[in-house]
């Protein structure tokens, strides 16, 4: 087996008292889909925050890319190649897809010089502008790249957000519910996107996800979360056959 | 021990006004959401109310009261709600704030125009006999006056504590400012609810109004700030949320500063300049160590999707045909402007033209900070003060050149400005806006007034440069030569750091900002460095007011503090604020606006219409109180144009323009077409 490119080991978050997560340990290989499933309340946003620094866990390490991550601020995580995307939409108001997309490509070459800015130089380059015409044509929002995010439909800043997220070429992908308030055609359209994503950029995703059926399609493995504790983990199959799942999760006639 | 006593007492009578606004302003920003930092103006409309019927109409004293605190503050609370306050609900918190900032400028205008503020001297206070002196024990002395501001802020703060705690409306008026509409869903009438507590913070307002010009015997505006600044400092540390601990922290406040008055070596510098500075003191150590302010309670109306987008910049609906047209239209404006003022018109028009253009860069500074970062800087008439004295005593005391002068000052306000921003960093939108007025009001009191700073309230010497074989020395009298040199000067200086600002909007820097803006969350979710691209963006911004303060100081020769004051930093935000805060073209809009609304339009444009419309008319001068008036009253649209009132009609007529080119373009593509078939 390859060295796996996020390692997350025996990870605890205590909110005042609450145990949202115990003892969690999962993994995730280059290139490969991994579902996170539970009930809602299971922990898995908060896992995905203290993946990401926006939360501290109390024990625990998480390690990327042969890097340990623990005192890393996010945004530089961030450029070492995670991307995300978010359960409640975090879209840059005012801005449009297009420049959703210059941004975030910006942003993943480092820091902006001041001083280039100053002399002019500032402006999208060439490959700038190309790569984000390419995120716009994958994931088919050309039509919509000039138009306000506020004139964009959920299922069209979902998508967004997801470009946004590639314009950073992540090594690995969370992805938080991407499927939430979307309906069955734009569900499958995503998932369409998503298997395209892994296949072309070879990109890692971390899907935390509802939608069964769409989890099943897409993923090879999957671990699931019952109030902050790993119940079970393994190949799809397997895991949705499990009767604890079934139980805690999936109810009884799956 | 006396002293001791004596101190604690005269102390808890001047920390009961603080307490009582410091309630006041947790109370209305616990049921609107809005930091009111007019709150010491309408406390102003009370106590000149007050003034004029009991002191001067001769009133009894219930009736005045009646009138002054339960009817007129309540009344004008309940218009400000009704008026603006009630469609800003789902604003963001800076937009509010921006807002109140407007109304603290305006309100004090408004009286001015019925009220004689002058003279307004041995105030009668609320209870008859104020003066009556008890003595509880030997040695000390308290008057009714006092007793009565003390009793009167332990009520409300004590009625206030119980409203909260153990009412229905205290909870329907919570539910209210976290969501109207959600509360709405619940069968409440949130706009009847969001008036009660309008009126009663607004009450609460008035009561402090007339209460506090009994400690200093007399009705003044500036008194009311500085209670303000004293109250803002006690609310803060109440995290604006808890009634019982602002209550606490205004009669601390107010006990503090008696202590140090009498305690504090008198003679030293630094004590006798602590000493008035000691609230704005207390306001920035409070904002920078406590820790719960580190991340704003942000009100995230769950129905905030049903707001319709915000508007557009008038640069994006643009098409190329419509921005070389105005683009063209602005060349011809600033040649004829430029050729009248080198060729038509007299020396008044040219100082006026070069002051306009120096103020411009002043204003950039605003735009960077605002329009860019999106954050509220009260303290930029400071950095552009620090550019003004630092290149003064370098270049006078050192013989340095004085454009480099300017520049090292610049840097030096430009590290401060960045400095600022680090510590002030986790304190977001309001807290860092309070934190650079309380920096900038320390800066007024303590530090201008060492000599190797401002040099007091006395007029600085500074120099004109000379650069090569230019120099820009100003005319002699009488002489033939204008200060044209100079003109040109400050124009090359305002063109290059335009180009920088609009270099940096379209680079990096301004892009960054940009989306920090919309979700700092996502921005760092994409590598996004919050703290670098702030700080950068305050250090920027400081050294452009320092440019421009510096190169003002120069032009003029001798100034004095007072052409830097901190007040003047707040009339800038909003004049920029309203006039066009995102371009540089607004920076010379706002400019233009200031240097010309007092000196021209009010004085001579508006008579001169005004008794050309009407024959019979013959008025000489409009109160420069209006100046106030009309540009605090612009800034009160900000939270519904952000961009400003000017960008706005000029986003709404370009809209106009470009139907009309588009119709003429699709008339003309038929025609063709009609013509090849």
């Amino acid at each position: 087996m390859r060295d796996p490119l996020l390692k997350v080991t025996s990870i605890t978050k205590t909110f005042s008292g609450i145990t949202a997560l115990d003892d969690v340990t999962l993994d995730v290989s280059p290139g490969e889909v991994v579902g996170l499933v539970g009930p809602n309340g299971a922990g898995k946003t908060t896992l995905f925050n203290c993946l990401l620094g926006q939360l501290k866990p109390d024990r625990g390490t998480v390690m990327f890319a042969g890097h340990d991550l623990t005192r890393v601020a996010p945004h530089l995580r961030a450029r070492l190649g995670i991307g995300r995307t978010f359960q409640r939409m975090e879209l840059f108001s005012g801005m449009t897809p297009w420049e959703h997309f210059l941004v975030a490509g910006r942003a993943r070459r480092g820091d902006g010089r001041l001083w280039k800015d100053l002399l002019g130089m500032g402006r999208p380059s060439k490959e700038e502008r190309a790569s984000a015409s390419d995120v716009l044509e994958l994931l088919g929002l050309t039509a919509d790249a000039r138009r306000p995010i506020e004139a964009l439909s959920l299922g069209r800043g979902r998508l967004v957000e997801l470009g946004r997220a590639l314009m950073i070429e992540p090594k690995l992908l969370l992805l938080d519910e991407p499927s939430s308030g979307l309906d069955h055609a734009e569900t499958a359209e995503l998932a369409e996107v998503l298997r395209n994503v892994n296949v072309e950029r070879s990109t890692a995703i971390l899907l935390v996800e509802h939608d069964v059926p769409m989890v099943r399609s897409l993923v090879s493995r999957v671990f699931v979360l019952d109030f902050g504790t790993l119940i079970a983990s393994g190949t799809t199959e397997s895991v949705f056959a499990n009767n604890a799942v079934q139980r805690a999760y999936l109810g009884t006639n799956v | 021990m006396e002293k001791f006593l004596s101190a604690l007492i005269e102390g808890m009578s001047f920390g009961g006004v603080y307490a009582l606004v410091a309630v006041g302003l947790v109370l209305a920003y616990k049921t609107s959401g809005v930091f009111n930092i007019a709150f010491g103006a309408q406390a102003f409309v009370s106590g000149a109310i007050y003034y004029q019927l009991h002191n001067r109409s001769e009133w009894p004293i219930i009736p005045a009261f009646l009138l002054a605190v339960v009817v007129a503050a309540p009344l004008v609370g309940a218009a400000l709600d009704r008026m603006l306050f009630r469609h800003l609900r789902t604003a963001p918190p800076l937009s509010r704030l921006v807002v109140a900032l407007g109304l603290l400028v305006a309100i004090p205008e408004v009286v001015g125009l019925f009220f004689k503020v002058t003279q307004a001297t041995q105030y009668k206070g609320i209870v008859p006999g104020g003066e009556i002196v008890y003595r509880p024990l030997s040695g000390v002395a308290i008057t009714r006056d006092d007793l009565s501001i003390i009793l009167s802020a332990a009520l409300v703060a004590i009625g206030l504590t119980i409203l909260f705690r153990y009412t229905s409306l205290g909870l329907r008026m919570r539910a209210v400012v976290e969501s109207p509409r959600l509360t709405e869903l619940n069968g409440i009438r949130s706009d009847i609810v969001g008036t009660t507590a309008w009126m009663l913070s607004s009450f609460v307002a008035g009561l402090a109004g007339v209460l506090l010009p009994t400690v200093f015997q007399q009705v003044s505006v500036i008194n009311y700030t500085t209670l303000l600044t004293a109250a803002i400092a006690a609310a803060v540390l109440a995290s604006l949320t808890s009634i019982p601990i602002a209550f606490a922290g205004g009669i601390g406040l107010g006990i503090l500063q008696q202590f140090v008055s009498r305690y504090l070596p008198t003679g030293n510098v630094f004590a006798s300049n602590v000493k008035p500075s000691l609230p704005f003191i207390v306001l920035f150590v409070v904002l920078l160590f406590k820790r719960s302010l580190s991340y704003e309670q942000g009100l995230k109306d769950p129905l905030a999707g049903v707001d319709p987008p915000p508007p557009v910049p008038a640069s994006a609906v643009r098409s190329r045909e419509l921005t070389i047209g105005t683009r063209i239209f602005g060349f011809v404006v600033g040649t004829w402007w430029f050729y009248s003022v080198l060729f038509l018109w007299n020396d008044i028009w040219l100082d006026r033209t070069i002051r306009i253009l120096i103020y411009a860069i002043i204003f950039c500074s605003i735009v960077v900070i605002t329009g860019m970062a999106g954050q509220i800087s009260f303290a930029q008439a400071t950095f552009a003060g620090m550019g003004a004295f630092f290149s003064a005593q370098i270049a006078t005391k050192q013989g340095v050149s004085v454009i480099a002068a300017i520049f090292i000052a610049s840097a030096v306000a430009a590290v401060v400005g960045a400095l600022i921003g680090l510590i002030a960093l986790r304190r977001r939108g309001i807290f860092l806006a309070l934190a650079t007025y309380a920096f900038a009001l320390f800066f007024d009191n303590t530090m201008v007034r060492y000599d190797w700073v401002g040099g007091g309230i006395f007029a600085i010497e500074s120099q004109r440069p000379v650069v090569g074989p230019v120099d820009f020395a100003r005319p002699v009298p009488g002489s033939t030569t204008r200060d044209t040199a100079f003109l040109v000067l400050v124009l090359v200086v305002l063109t290059l750091v335009g180009i920088a600002i609009i270099w940096m909007r379209n680079g990096t820097t301004g892009r960054f900002l940009d989306a920090l803006r919309g979700s700092e969350t996502a921005a760092a979710s994409i590598g996004i460095n919050a703290t670098k691209a702030r700080i950068i963006a305050f250090a920027v911004s400081a050294f452009i007011a320092g440019l421009g303060g510096g190169l003002l100081a120069s032009y003029k020769i001798q100034f004095s503090s007072l052409d830097y004051k901190a007040e003047l930093g707040l009339f800038w935000v909003v004049i920029v604020v309203t006039l066009g805060p995102r371009t540089v073209e607004g920076a010379i809009q706002a400019a233009a606006g200031f240097v010309l609304f007092q000196e021209w339009v009010l004085p001579t444009a508006i008579p001169w219409l005004y008794n050309h419309a009407l024959p019979f008319a013959d008025i000489t001068a409009i109160s420069i109180g209006w100046q106030q008036i009309f540009f605090g009253l612009g800034a009160v649209t900000y939270a519904k144009h952000p961009e400003g009132i000017l960008e706005s009609n000029k986003t709404a007529s370009l809209t106009r323009v470009q139907g009309l080119i588009d119709r003429f373009k699709s008339r003309r593509d038929s025609e063709i077409e009609t013509a090849s078939v």
